[in-house]
């Protein structure tokens, strides 16, 4: 899976702990690096045919960034790959984020084993490993 | 004369009219195996050959992942379309992987000319993937003028990696001298460039005195003599030259007709293994205790010994016990 940080912001530990989180649990996890435009994610999860895209997002801009990087996914036609969201999302936030395309949603406090069982659910395939 | 499956097709048509996400798709298949990996394998054959394979390897912390995405500059200013594929190891204990190589390569994210894709090794020994000559063979299908490979750097096992690639690039740091005996007898075997990375660094010029009258010493006249080439990747220094090395490779390759003579050895060598895996599965199904449990009790009890044990079950005849 691809560990995304959209737009301006630059706090990347969370990231990067979700990230480790997830290699433990068997995850392949590509970590793309900070302020990266939705076009450049797009493109990243074309050439790594990943299943799940997520996003962390820390500046509070997760409604526009979500809509643009679903409609950059299209645009590269990244079929199947389902985007999670996580960072500081307000819970009424969450309905507006699922409607614009998100699998999920990690607002900052979710549990870590709450968050990876989730990732996991969304690929269904408890052996292989997944990207 | 099996079916193709109409989506390995499409795909492939579509990966070499330029889609990156079918050739992502298309890579993903080759890396899960099964009929159609051997399919899409089957598709692409045929279309491989225009590609010329690079392989890079060295320690971690040599600054590999950097000189790639410098080499690939060059070959951008040279108008070479290329791929890079980014080789991590997997977690021994929960098989997954941090593919990070390709947040050092930022400068071409945006350059339609440069597809990187990272790979995990999931268990296969020598620093590569297992996929890795099916990707190969998929990214010279697809188009690409140099395919990069960038493998997880051991230094102390044995790398697959020149059995992979055209020509192999060995990256050291300075004070290599530092190193263990094993590990540096491998690395000259296998290079046919060095490159000392970070070589504004101590020791640059002894490391190099080192590597050239180790090289100096092996190796028959009529073989090809690695060159050494000084480099500092983040600062883009040292790199045209490395390059220009790469290139007098492929040219005494190719003037020596050895290049065809090892791509096809190398082919032969990856039906070898993948048939020698597959039988070595099939075989380990067949010989599994669950299968043989009146065997296995057998040894316990000291009425067969192990090698009577294994020959009972290669031959398939039953044994007679010490006690009958």
């Amino acid at each position: 899976m691809l560990v995304a940080k959209p737009g301006l912001d630059g706090h990347d530990r969370g990231a990067k702990i979700v990230a480790r989180a997830l290699r433990d649990a068997g995850f392949e996890v590509i970590y793309t690096g900070i302020r990266k435009e939705p076009e450049l994610i797009a493109r990243m999860a074309a050439q790594e045919d990943v299943d799940i895209v997520g996003l962390s997002i820390l500046s509070g801009a997760h409604i526009a960034l979500t809509r643009s990087t679903v409609a950059a996914l299209k645009k590269a036609n990244v079929e199947g790959a389902k985007i999670i969201v996580g960072g500081t999302v307000p819970e009424a936030d969450i309905p507006k984020l699922k409607e614009l395309g998100a699998a999920d949603v990690f607002p900052t406090g979710t549990r870590m084993d709450d968050l990876v069982a989730r990732c996991k659910a969304l690929v269904g395939n408890a052996d292989a490993p997944d990207q | 004369m099996t079916v193709q499956a109409p989506g390995a097709e499409t795909l492939l048509e579509q990966a070499r009219a330029g889609s990156e996400a079918a050739l992502g798709r298309l890579l993903s298949q080759v890396e899960r195996g099964g009929e159609t990996a051997r399919q899409i394998s089957q598709l692409c054959h045929p279309l491989t050959g225009s590609a010329y394979t690079l392989g890079i390897t060295g320690a971690p912390g040599s600054g590999k992942s950097t000189l790639t995405s410098s080499l690939a500059s060059v070959l951008r200013r040279k108008e070479q379309r290329l791929a890079i594929v980014a080789i991590d190891p997997s977690s021994p204990n929960s098989g997954g992987a941090i593919l990070g190589d390709r947040v050092r390569m930022t400068d071409h994210a945006e350059d339609a000319g440069v597809f990187i894709r990272s790979m995990a090794t999931r268990g296969n020994l020598g620093g590569l993937s297992a996929a890795t000559a099916a990707a190969i063979r998929v990214l010279d299908a697809a188009g690409f003028q140099w395919i990069l490979i960038e493998t997880v750097g051991v230094g102390q096992v044995e790398l697959d990696i020149s059995g992979a690639a055209d020509s192999t690039l060995v990256v050291v740091n300075p004070g290599w001298g530092d190193e263990v005996q094993a590990a540096k007898a491998g690395l000259l075997e296998i290079a046919d460039v060095f490159a000392i990375n970070k070589a504004d660094r101590e020791g640059a010029n002894q490391t190099e005195r080192e590597l050239r009258q180790m090289l100096a010493l092996q190796g028959s006249d009529c073989a090809w003599k690695a060159p050494v080439v000084p480099t500092i990747a983040t600062r883009h220094k040292g790199v045209e030259d490395l390059f220009a090395s790469v290139e007098s490779h492929r040219c005494w390759l190719e003037s020596n007709d050895e290049l065809d003579r090892r791509r096809q050895s190398r082919q032969w060598t990856e039906v070898e293994h993948l048939a020698i895996s597959r039988i070595v599965s099939e075989a380990r199904a067949m010989i599994s205790p669950g299968n043989h449990p009146d065997l296995v009790r057998a040894v316990v009890e000291k009425s067969v010994d192990p090698v009577s044990a294994a020959e009972a079950l290669i031959s398939g005849r039953p044994l007679k016990s010490k006690h009958e």
